[in-house]
């Protein structure tokens, strides 16, 4: 069974300046109940690696320096 | 002790699930013996899970001495389940509802107080008064953190239970299930188990088409109702589906117990009210659905006519606490209370005692019927638990589950069943391609929702069951590329487990009752005679999904004049637009 790739877009952005992920924080990567936020290999930094978000809030409310944004997801907005 | 290389982990009481009700059991455990040694193990992170993970807008069952008696909360619960319920079980609440309330505000959870410091109580239901606002609710979860740390209890976060065990006469042994970023698996022996595993809430599919748009924390996806079933638990009335009032492709209530005491309400299109009382109940979704869906539809929330710092106070409460990410939503479609109602809608379907009343059966000491397995909260069949029903409920497992654990020696371990469990787990990952468990979760709660969704019909259900058993031949062909993957294909199984539940229970109880809960158009009418029962669903002696019948048991509280109180929900004078 063949498999495709398919993109989307996701809700939680991350502010690559503000975000410390790099420098140990995983405070965002910690609250996520559904876990779809990692560190980016590429740039240290946390993302969004599952489209998989309750638009549930704590990442951003819990992060210190304010890097995370949720919006609401596409097909709800 | 090892199990195909595996360490066995021994514990005296395990604790499944650390959103409301787990982490009250295992420090109530805890508090009741520190001798014993507690594991709370967590899908996600006990700081942020569960159905509380931003907090909570307040009490919705508060039975606070001078507003109610715990003897009138039980008849009101019994009327507004149209009789089918324990009520042994809701009175053991009842008992316990104000002690918890103080003892959550000596722990630092605010409650409101009115001007003399008394709980500031709102009438939100048919007859009774048992709401209590808590504004600055959204530090539950941290309060509740605190006291995990300091009773010692043992946290296992991001680790999915995927099966208990049993040990040969039948009491339960423990727990098999899996690390969700490392796949590795885990096995634990436990003296007790307490689940606390919340709703079925991933089992339709939200309008929206999001699948994590639902109204329940989609952790929340039925784990513990599948693990229940397994170990051979009843379960019961899951033909009681929870429906909730919802704003339009939004997650969130209407809150109508937030606005209602502040002067909002349910509407029509015509800005008039249809419904007398917002509480949730199934005859209140009934008369819902039938304005959605007539001529006066569709349904709003009505602020409108509120004074400015009425609909500020709203906003307040309801864009900070239990779910923040709502004034957002309005923003991006620029709705203001202040100027238009807001489109309501009614969500998917769930399995969820917090709203209705279904789940795996506990009696009042929070027992299932399987000896040393407790349940709580959400996933437990207390009716109308909500968050504080989770608490009590959670303190009293914790209590049982610690005098079951203390009294009783090392369980022994089923190995040719745990082996058989560790293949299950590992095979999604070992499929080089396959279907994603994305696609199949889809495919499952879309037949959930075209086939299940109420109204219900015997032929289109018949059909539902039947589709539901085809994508479970699929499963053999789940694939998964990484841990992550592994643990959604671990979930769609419990969400197939789940649907196939909702079907065979809702075919069976042959009539209507509930409202739209269980509203089966070719059974109309409720049917004392035949059905005042509860219904069980269990899996028989050759493994099969059986269902049958358990007697409710002796009334303790009268329902006297107001029994069918209930029925007469639709406001008499309708809309002569």
């Amino acid at each position: 069974m063949p498999t495709a790739n398919q993109r989307t877009t996701v809700p939680v952005l991350v502010d690559e300046e503000k975000c410390i992920a790099d420098k140990g924080c995983t405070v965002c990567i910690d609250v996520c109940p559904l876990d779809v936020l990692w560190i980016n290999p590429d740039t240290g930094k946390a993302h969004m690696k599952y489209d998989e978000c309750w638009y549930c809030m704590p990442c951003e409310a819990d992060c210190p320096t304010g890097a995370v944004t949720v919006d609401i997801p596409y097909l709800l907005r | 002790m090892n199990v195909n290389d595996i360490p066995v982990i021994d514990t005296d009481v395990l604790v499944i699930g650390g959103g409301t009700a787990g982490p009250m059991a295992a420090v109530t455990a805890k508090e009741q013996n520190p001798e014993l040694r507690v594991i709370l193990l967590e899908k996600a992170n006990v700081k942020r899970s569960g159905a509380i993970s931003m907090g909570m807008d307040g009490l919705n069952n508060a039975i606070v001495p001078g507003h109610a008696t715990p003897e009138q909360y039980v008849k009101e619960i019994t009327i507004a389940n149209d009789g089918i319920v324990h009520q042994p079980a809701l009175m053991a609440y009842a008992q316990r509802s104000f002690s918890m309330i103080e003892k959550l505000d000596s722990w630092g959870v605010h409650f409101q107080k009115d001007e003399t410091g008394d709980y500031d109580m709102k009438k939100v239901h048919h007859l009774g008064t048992y709401v209590l606002p808590m504004p600055e609710g959204h530090n539950v979860k941290k309060i509740l953190y605190r006291r995990l740390r300091r009773n010692r209890v043992e946290i296992e976060n991001r680790f999915q239970a995927t099966r208990l065990l049993k040990d040969p006469d039948g009491n339960i042994a423990g727990m098999i299930g899996v690390n969700t970023r490392t796949a590795e698996p885990i096995i634990i022996r436990a003296k007790s188990v307490i689940m606390a595993t919340g709703a079925a809430g991933r089992i339709g599919l939200p309008t929206s088409g999001y699948l994590f748009g639902t109204y329940e924390n989609p952790s929340n996806n039925g784990d513990g109702h599948a693990m229940a079933y397994h170990v051979g638990a009843d379960l019961v009335n899951l033909e009681c589906f929870q429906i909730n009032p919802l704003l339009k492709d939004y997650n969130g209530p209407a809150c109508a117990y937030v606005t209602g005491p502040l002067g909002g309400f349910t509407s029509n299109a015509y800005g008039e009210r249809f419904i007398e009382c917002d509480y949730w109940s199934g005859q209140m979704m009934l008369e819902f659905f039938k304005e959605l869906e007539g001529g006066n539809g569709p349904v709003f929330l009505k602020l409108d006519h509120l004074a400015e710092e009425t609909i500020q106070e709203i906003e307040t409460v309801l864009h900070t606490n239990e779910r923040p990410s709502r004034g957002r939503f309005h923003d991006g479609r620029h709705t203001d209370y202040r100027s238009r109602m807001v489109e309501m809608h009614i969500s998917e379907i769930g399995f969820c005692s917090g709203h209705s009343a279904s789940g795996v059966w506990v009696d009042e000491t929070g027992a299932t019927t399987v000896p040393g397995l407790y349940g709580a909260g959400d996933m437990a069949s207390v009716a109308h638990s909500y968050m504080l029903g989770a608490f009590v409920y959670g303190q009293i497992c914790g209590e049982s589950a610690a005098v079951f654990a203390a009294k009783r020696g090392e369980p022994q371990l089923d190995e040719a069943y745990i082996t058989e469990e560790l293949k299950r787990i590992r095979a999604p990952l070992l499929r080089e391609d396959g279907i994603p468990p994305a696609q199949m979760e889809y495919k499952v709660r879309r037949l959930v929702n075209d086939y299940l969704q109420p109204p219900k019909v015997t032929r289109k259900m018949e059909i539902g069951l039947e589709r539901i058993l085809a994508v479970r031949e699929d499963v053999p062909n789940l694939c998964a590329a990484d841990p992550h993957e592994l643990l959604r294909a671990m979930e769609v199984q419990s969400i197939i487990d789940c649907a196939e539940m909702a079907a065979r229970a809702s075919l069976y109880r042959t009539e209507s009752r509930w409202g739209l809960y269980h509203y089966r158009v070719d059974h109309p009418e409720q049917n004392d005679q035949d059905w005042f029962c509860h219904s069980r669903l269990y899996k028989d002696e050759n493994g099969n999904m059986a269902s049958g019948t358990r007697p409710v048991a002796p009334y303790i509280v009268d329902l006297g004049e107001e029994k069918d109180a209930y029925q007469k929900l639709r406001v008499e004078k309708t809309a002569s637009a």
